[in-house]
């Protein structure tokens, strides 16, 4: 929604066809609303790039207990957690889960039932209105696909590489960026001069600066499980906005994995079909002057 | 060139056939036999690749729109549906949307190989001009295809191109309502678009029909532009040139695959995640890339001339550079086809080439400062192309001397 994400596909296709037809060179464009988020060293950055399960069980954690207390995620169902390619908890644990929770059933009797694997991820409030009654007039948006909703404006000539390094990781950077972008002294966190309505926030990446979430996270606020290995990771903000942060990037592309993996097999296909058509061409066009 | 079959028939049953409905003799002639210039280079190979890209389109396009659901409601999430849960339907949606760039990739790169070598001049008119209709049905096609996942750069792309119509005087806005089935962008729009853009992809195979047909009549142009003079200037289309065609298309699906498994949503708008929303205008709205050199010429008028406003001005501008097109035969008179021989033309074809990078690039550009300067100067230069530069070069231009034949030209260069 700022200008910068609105640049950021068109210079890319620009790039595209620059590239493809031979021709390129343009100059770069000022970018607008914040700083440019940091560039992370995601797991699944890259084309080797996969999801890190543990990570994806961590951000799932604090998804649950902190982001989805307010926003929805209605395109998930619970089976997807367990599916390959994701946080890989069993189908128990799954169904465990979705036992713990109510889900509207007009069918059931009360018109509530307990969970099954197939239920999409119920959503905090019942509608729109009921969400912004409850959050000052805000309505906190859908997470299901925020981390490719979001992006960001590099400028050139990094928008040319970013087609060839495949890098799409700007939607997860922006939203590792928004959640540790608040400042320290909450609530009085603007910098001078800066207006804040009641119930505003001050936050260095957001558009505009002034967002209607309170800083979600915070040192210490999710307490991780250590692993059975005993390893432990630290519980801090930069660690649980990296971990939620690549959780929403499963949620928006929950088969990442796979697609990356289709695609080398497709590739390495093309090329050698390629070499072997190109090889028959010519053999077909010898003695032929042309 | 029209008596070049060589075909008859080996059985009783294929003489039945062909006495009754000669398709084998058809393919024979038009598929296998047909006498091609033998120096065609690789910017020819484009024209398969669009057929290619545009049967790519209908197959992936015909799947999708049994799992796709053409309601305000529900169009977004059954995208998403299509992405999670249909069977390999991640790699059939993402071919569909990379496949749109990818064709006009390839369609754009058909045109411009037609404008270096001439091949629009005397007889292949009609080829060039059907040619451009194939055009602008595309582009109405995708732009009518990239309202169907109902994000919000979906919406207001609509909303902002469908404007256009409203500045048609007196009838405009009528057109408009029609056109959008009420007073804004919503269920009637998004209903009777998907409806067109299953149709129109069937209208433009038709077309595509005609302009292979008009093909057939004169043959191919080649790269010097001389036309073939016998038998020892060309070789069967089939195996030489669907061997070569075939080759070009694998190589080109290697791009095309990269982007739709490593980088599905570059070439897209992470506004279009976002499901559309009337209420909320995002900060620049921007078409697909595709459209950008004609948005650049749309919005480069931004003063009234005379009694027409700018927003008319605008409009006629773009209609006009679209003309431009359909009557650059008339307008490039020279009888020397091919760019190779004509030493300024080439200088002014690559300049004309950089300008329209150029008005691509600034159609992604906010309308303010320095690009709006650039947009008027580049549209200025789009059409003095047509208007002044092509007229008067084909008629003071001092061109090189040409081969007298095919034959002849690709001895010279195999002795050289």
């Amino acid at each position: 929604m700022t200008g910068a994400i609105d640049m950021f596909k068109s210079k890319i296709i620009i790039a595209a066809f620059a590239a493809l037809a031979g021709l390129a060179s343009v100059p770069a464009i000022a970018a607008e609303a914040g700083p440019r988020p940091e560039r992370q060293p995601w797991s699944f950055a890259g084309i080797f790039g996969t999801y890190d399960t543990n990570q994806l069980q961590r951000g799932f954690q604090v998804f649950r207990e902190v982001c989805a207390s307010c926003h929805g995620a209605h395109l998930i169902s619970f089976r997807n957690l367990a599916e390959p390619g994701g946080p890989s908890f069993s189908e128990e644990q799954v169904k465990a889960l979705a036992a713990e929770y109510q889900i509207a059933d007009p069918t059931a009797e009360g018109g509530l039932r307990p969970g099954i694997p197939a239920d999409r991820w119920p959503s905090p409030f019942a509608n729109e209105q009921e969400a912004r009654a409850a959050m000052n007039g805000a309505l906190p948006p859908d997470l299901s696909v925020m981390a490719k909703a979001r992006g960001v404006s590099d400028p050139f000539p990094t928008w040319v590489f970013n087609y060839f390094t495949a890098y799409q990781e700007g939607g997860v950077d922006y939203l590792h960026a928004l959640l540790t972008g608040y400042r320290d002294e909450v609530p009085a966190t603007a910098p001078e001069g800066f207006e804040l309505l009641e119930g505003q926030y001050y936050n260095e990446y957001f558009p505009g600066h002034a967002i209607g979430m309170a800083p979600p996270l915070a040192d210490g606020s999710v307490t991780y499980t250590p692993g059975e290995d005993g390893v432990t990771v630290p519980e801090t903000l930069e660690q649980y906005a990296t971990d939620v942060s690549a959780f929403m990037m499963w949620m928006a592309e929950p088969h990442l994995v796979s697609r990356k993996q289709t695609g080398f097999v497709v590739l390495l296909f093309l090329i050698v079909f390629a070499g072997l058509m190109y090889g028959t061409k010519r053999k077909l066009w010898k003695g032929i002057e042309h | 060139m029209s008596e070049h079959s060589t075909y008859t028939p080996g059985t009783a049953v294929e003489k039945w056939l062909d006495d009754r409905l000669p398709v084998v003799r058809f393919a024979k002639e038009h598929l296998m036999d047909f006498p091609t210039p033998k120096n065609l280079n690789y910017w020819w190979t484009f024209g398969a690749i669009l057929v290619m890209c545009l049967g790519v389109q209908i197959v992936t396009g015909v799947i999708l729109a049994m799992h796709y659901t053409p309601n305000v409601g529900l169009a977004f999430d059954s995208v998403e549906h299509i992405r999670r849960d249909v069977n390999g339907g991640r790699i059939i949606q993402a071919v569909h949307a990379v496949g749109a760039s990818m064709f006009f990739v390839a369609l754009y790169i058909h045109m411009f190989r037609g404008l270096f070598y001439g091949s629009y001049k005397a007889p292949r008119e009609i080829i060039w001009i059907l040619g451009v209709l194939i055009f602008i049905l595309t582009v109405a096609t995708a732009f009518m295809g990239y309202i169907l996942p109902w994000g919000q750069m979906s919406f207001w792309g609509a909303t902002v191109i469908s404007n256009i119509f409203s500045a048609i005087p007196l009838i405009g806005e009528n057109i408009k309502q029609l056109v959008l089935g009420g007073f804004a962008v919503g269920n009637p729009t998004l209903n009777r678009f998907f409806s067109l853009h299953y149709l129109l992809p069937f209208v433009i195979a038709a077309i595509v029909a005609l302009h292979i047909w008009a093909l057939h009549v004169p043959g191919n142009n080649n790269p010097i532009g001389v036309e073939v003079k016998d038998g020892r200037d060309t070789v069967p289309f089939h195996p030489y040139y669907t061997m070569k065609d075939l080759f070009a298309m694998v190589l080109f699906m290697i791009p095309f695959a990269w982007f739709v498994f490593f980088a599905p949503d570059i070439l897209g708008h992470p506004d279009n995640y976002i499901m559309a929303n009337s209420q909320v205008t995002p900060a620049h709205i921007v078409p697909e890339w595709y459209l950008l050199p004609f948005y650049t010429i749309l919005r480069a008028i931004d003063f009234n001339i005379l009694f027409i406003d700018s927003k008319l001005g605008g409009v006629i501008a773009m209609g006009g550079a679209l003309v431009m097109l359909l009557i650059v035969p008339w307008l490039d008179t020279g009888k020397v086809r091919s760019g190779t021989f004509r030493p300024v033309f080439k200088w002014f074809f690559a300049l004309f080439t950089i300008n329209f990078v150029a008005l691509t690039y600034l159609g992604a550009q906010p309308a303010e400062g320095i690009y709006v300067v650039l947009a008027k100067v580049c549209t200025a230069i789009y059409f003095l192309y047509f208007l002044v530069v092509l007229p008067v070069l084909s008629r003071i231009e001092v061109t090189k001397p040409l081969p007298t034949s095919i034959s002849e030209s690709v001895l010279g260069k195999a002795n050289a």
